[in-house]
């Protein structure tokens, strides 16, 4: 096919044509999809314009569904293939489910922003639609009735009126000779017949990995291949001097080891040294005995110490004001009650439970990689541009990856990968990171934040005026906040209250910041809805109450900047009602045992959580139960939902009461789970997850539940022993009271 | 370099490596059992665990001269055809996320089970601690264990 033109951008193609050996393979071309909310270029994987193998199916009734995206835990490869499953009119439990490489015939093939739904939904029914569209057609001719005398049920074309029935493989190959319905003649299933979408389905992959036969990028295995570690400068911008690699190509097992120059780019190929091995362990151990001198000089002056120190520096400076609506001086002039807090949140680390790493296999014709990356198409150009090579010689494998939260949207790991696999003489290799390169090597932080907070009420208990000023960072300059670093002018109570004033200070950085989890959302929840809940508390209101009058009723408020997105007051003023209700908001409980609430919206999801806590007088906290309450239209896969938000209740309450990543002269001061601790199954809440499925398009579910976690907590901390919490995280917090 | 003789899941395995090598990447590079995984090599996340004769065991602190002749089970002999009672529980409660911690997961509740055949669920979490999972799937594990309990007890399994 002839490359698209701009008419065809914004649509999708499709087309049919029959299997080698008959049968029918439906092939849908998608324009390359945006996901711009986490700020990356935009993948152009999809330029090239033949569709792509989306539906198989084969004489002997084999129905294969593509499964276009990578998987990092978060279920597009159950949920995706049940959208086009949903619309075929198949018995998922049937489907084979293939996952696909990348290739440039697909549409975009990444996982972040919590895009996979609502970027594929209506694309992935029309494809699923079209087949069945076509194998009613072919039944149709076959017995010689009209379309409109049949129907379809689990894999068969019906004429009731005759009692004939035919499976879709034994009319496969006819409907590949038809031609395929002009999109305006394909009708969608009315959704209230749904019986794939919104059922409780497994993950397609959960009988392998629970046998240990399911392949993560870590279990890849060639045939000849070799083992790398790679060691790189502790300090962000290190640069490596020399290395004593004579004595490391000594050791046993070693073949190789070499210094790569490398980049300046913190995503690309760092500067390091790789050795190359008989075996994993070979490679960790000689990296145990590397020597190597380093160029620090890019880390001086960069810790989270100096940090704190110029921010609360920057606190007594003032800020430059960004957005002001209002007149914030009047409001706290004639006030009833005025709080301040100074709330603060750590720089994070992934810490995806598989390591970064990557195989790679150059040969003659260009290099084949086996990647975990969430975003391919960057990956595969990120490997071009470091072996200046075209990009279509670098032929990338998606393989299911041990956790992504934001990490592989870089692609650091591939570019290293490729660049030593250059000096392999031909053999591939498979390069593993150990635990503590991932935690000093995470390629881009959750940054940390500072908001200085000033907060109003008036004399009816109602929220008057709020001012933030927010001290925040950027990457090597003070005038562009860093990536994952800015706190957006709509973001609330923005809109919601009168008088409102947003300062902001851009301190210099060297550390890398980036998305992970919900980004922005993960750190700005915690702050709004605990200073909120703190001036529902100085106002004397009920915090739910409290929250429902801010919102104002069921309205869409549209957004007052251009890049801005309305907030749909009435969804959100919904959950938050669920939430308390199942919760049991306002029962009575002991000093000791509280409720809390937070709200938040984030990647087009309104989510509201209700936690209760009991502290004994000693400080020891028991997260008891979760409630949440969300609306992201209608579910797709009901279980993978609920497991997305339950996850984000465990790593949310991980993240707030655990986890911190400091920073000292430029390198990362913890290495391993012992300083850098997740949740364990012992103070993990019991939970109930609540959907309101409106008819609003469907979206995502891996990011926006995670946000609203911390502040639910704390403010239920704060109800069970009147202890505030403005830093995380609040082990770090002494919650003792009597 | 020494060879040992290794018995893994019920077969004789013999392997040529240095004795300082990990159970666990004799396992993965020279056996071809990538279903045990490596998340810390400090023996803190438990993704490792395998069976060494019948007590889970953290194969990244399991040197290999230290467990020639051992019983060795790992994720892929716990049962002949995947139908052990935790994995068939797994699957019922869709537990995994990305599934990379999972075989330690269930290598764990296996052991625990032998020794606990009817734990309450604060039993189940003791037990399961020392297993992390980033994904935070600890509610369906503490659920699919007691399930798998359940049904061991009623002679659904071994």
């Amino acid at each position: 096919m002839k490359a698209p033109n701009s008419t065809f951008s914004r649509r999708e193609f499709i087309r049919v044509s029959a299997l080698t050996g008959g049968g029918f393979l439906l092939s849908l071309a998608l324009p390359g999809e945006a996901w711009a909310q986490v700020g990356q270029a935009l993948d152009d994987t999809a330029k090239v314009f033949t569709p792509g193998p989306f539906i198989k199916i084969t004489p002997e009734n084999i129905i294969t569904i593509l499964a276009k995206s990578p998987e990092t835990g978060q279920g597009v490869k159950t949920s995706l293939p049940m959208i086009v499953a949903e619309e075929l009119d198949v018995d998922f439990a049937k489907v084979v489910v293939e996952q696909a490489a990348l290739r440039p015939d697909v549409g975009g093939q990444s996982a972040g922003g919590s895009r996979s739904t609502p970027n594929n939904y209506m694309l992935l029914r029309r494809a699923g639609a079209t087949a069945r569209a076509m194998l009613v057609e072919a039944a149709a001719q076959t017995w010689g009735v009209r379309a409109n005398e049949l129907t379809t049920d689990n894999g068969r074309v019906i004429h009731a009126a005759t009692g004939r029935s035919l499976t879709y493989g034994e009319l496969a190959t006819k409907a590949a000779t038809l031609p395929v319905p002009d999109e305006r003649n394909i009708k969608l299933k009315n959704e209230d017949d749904f019986k794939v979408l919104g059922a409780r389905v497994g993950g397609v992959d959960n009988p392998l990995i629970v046998t240990g036969r399911a392949l993560f990028g870590i279990d890849q295995k060639l045939p000849g291949m070799v083992y790398a570690a790679y060691e790189k400068c502790p300090v962000y911008g290190g640069k490596v001097l020399r290395a004593n690699l004579d004595r490391i190509k000594t050791l046993p097992g070693v073949r190789d080891a070499f210094i790569l120059e490398g980049t300046d780019n913190l995503s690309g190929l760092v500067p390091g040294v790789a050795i190359i091995a008989d075996s994993t362990w070979a490679a960790f151990s000689a990296k145990r005995q590397l020597q190597v001198v380093w160029d620090e000089s890019a880390g001086a002056g960069h810790s989270t110490a100096d940090y704190d120190a110029r921010a609360a520096e920057a606190a007594k400076a003032g800020g430059k004001t960004i957005r002001h609506d209002g007149d914030v001086t009047a409001a706290f002039a004639s006030a009833a009650k005025v709080v301040e807090g100074a709330y603060y949140y750590p720089f994070l680390n992934h810490a995806t439970l598989e390591p970064q790493g990557c195989t790679a296999w150059a040969k003659d014709d260009g290099i084949e990689l086996w990647s975990t990356s969430q975003t391919p198409g960057p990956g595969q150009q990120l490997v071009a541009d470091t072996l200046k090579i075209p990009k279509e010689k670098v032929k990338v494998n998606l393989v299911r990856a041990g956790g992504g939260f934001g990490r592989r949207l870089a692609n650091d790991y591939m570019a290293e990968a490729a660049a030593i696999a250059l000096r392999t003489n031909g053999a591939p290799v498979k390069l593993t990171w150990t635990r503590e390169d991932d935690m000093r090597h995470d390629c881009y932080h959750r940054p940390a934040g500072y908001h200085f907070l000033r907060g109003a009420v008036d004399a009816a208990g109602k929220l008057s005026a709020w001012h933030n000023h927010f001290v925040t960072f950027g990457l090597k300059n003070t005038e562009r906040v860093a990536s994952s670093a800015g706190l957006g002018t709509d973001e609330l109570p923005a809109r919601f209250v009168p008088n409102y004033r947003l300062d902001q200070t851009i301190m210099a950085t060297i550390l890398p910041t980036g998305p992970m989890r919900a980004p922005g959302s993960n750190g700005l929840a915690f702050v709004m809805q605990s200073f909120l809940d703190e001036l529902a508390y100085a106002a004397g209101r009920d915090p739910v109450a409290f929250r429902l009058e801010l919102l104002g009723g069921d309205r869409l408020v549209p957004a007052s900047q251009p890049n801005g997105q309305p907030y749909n007051a009435g969804r959100m003023s919904g959950v938050i009602r669920l939430a308390a209700e199942k919760a049991g908001w306002g029962k009575k409980l002991p000093k000791g045992e509280g409720l809390g609430i937070a709200f938040h919206f984030s990647h087009s999801g309104y989510v509201a959580m209700v936690a209760e806590v009991a502290v004994a007088p000693d400080g020891t906290l028991k997260v008891r139960h979760v409630t949440a309450a969300i609306d992201v239209g209608p579910i797709i896969n009901l279980s993978g939902a609920e497991n997305q938000i339950q996850g984000s209740i465990i790593d949310g309450l991980g993240m707030a009461w655990l986890q911190e990543l400091t920073f000292d002269r430029g390198r990362a001061m913890q290495s391993n789970f012992h300083d850098y601790p997740l949740l364990r199954s012992t103070e993990t809440p019991a939970m109930s997850v609540n959907f309101i499925q409106s008819k609003n398009p469907p979206t995502g579910l891996g990011e926006p539940g995670y946000p609203v976690v911390p502040p639910a907590i704390c403010n239920a901390i704060f109800a069970a022993t009147g202890k505030r919490i403005r830093q995380l995280p609040f082990s770090k917090i002494d919650l003792r009271w009597s | 370099m020494p060879t040992y003789n290794l018995k893994v899941n019920g077969q004789m395995r013999p392997v040529t490596a240095p004795a300082d090598t990990p159970l666990l990447w004799i396992l993965r590079d020279h056996l071809d059992l990538v279903g045990t995984k490596y998340g810390c090599g400090i023996g803190l996340c438990g993704t490792c665990t395998v069976h060494i004769n019948g007590a889970p065991t953290r194969s990244c602190q399991a040197l290999v001269s230290t467990v020639s002749g051992a019983v060795i089970t790992t994720i892929e002999g716990l049962s002949p055809d995947g139908a052990h009672p935790l994995q068939k529980a797994w699957c019922d409660h869709d537990v995994p996320q990305c599934g990379y911690c999972q075989a330690g997961q269930i290598m764990t509740a296996a052991a625990f089970l032998k020794n606990n055949p009817t734990p309450t669920e604060d039993e189940i979490d003791g037990a399961m601690a020392g297993n992390l999972c980033r994904c935070g799937t600890y509610l369906r594990i503490r659920h699919a264990v007691k399930d798998a309990a359940a049904a061991m007890q009623k002679g659904g399994g071994k």
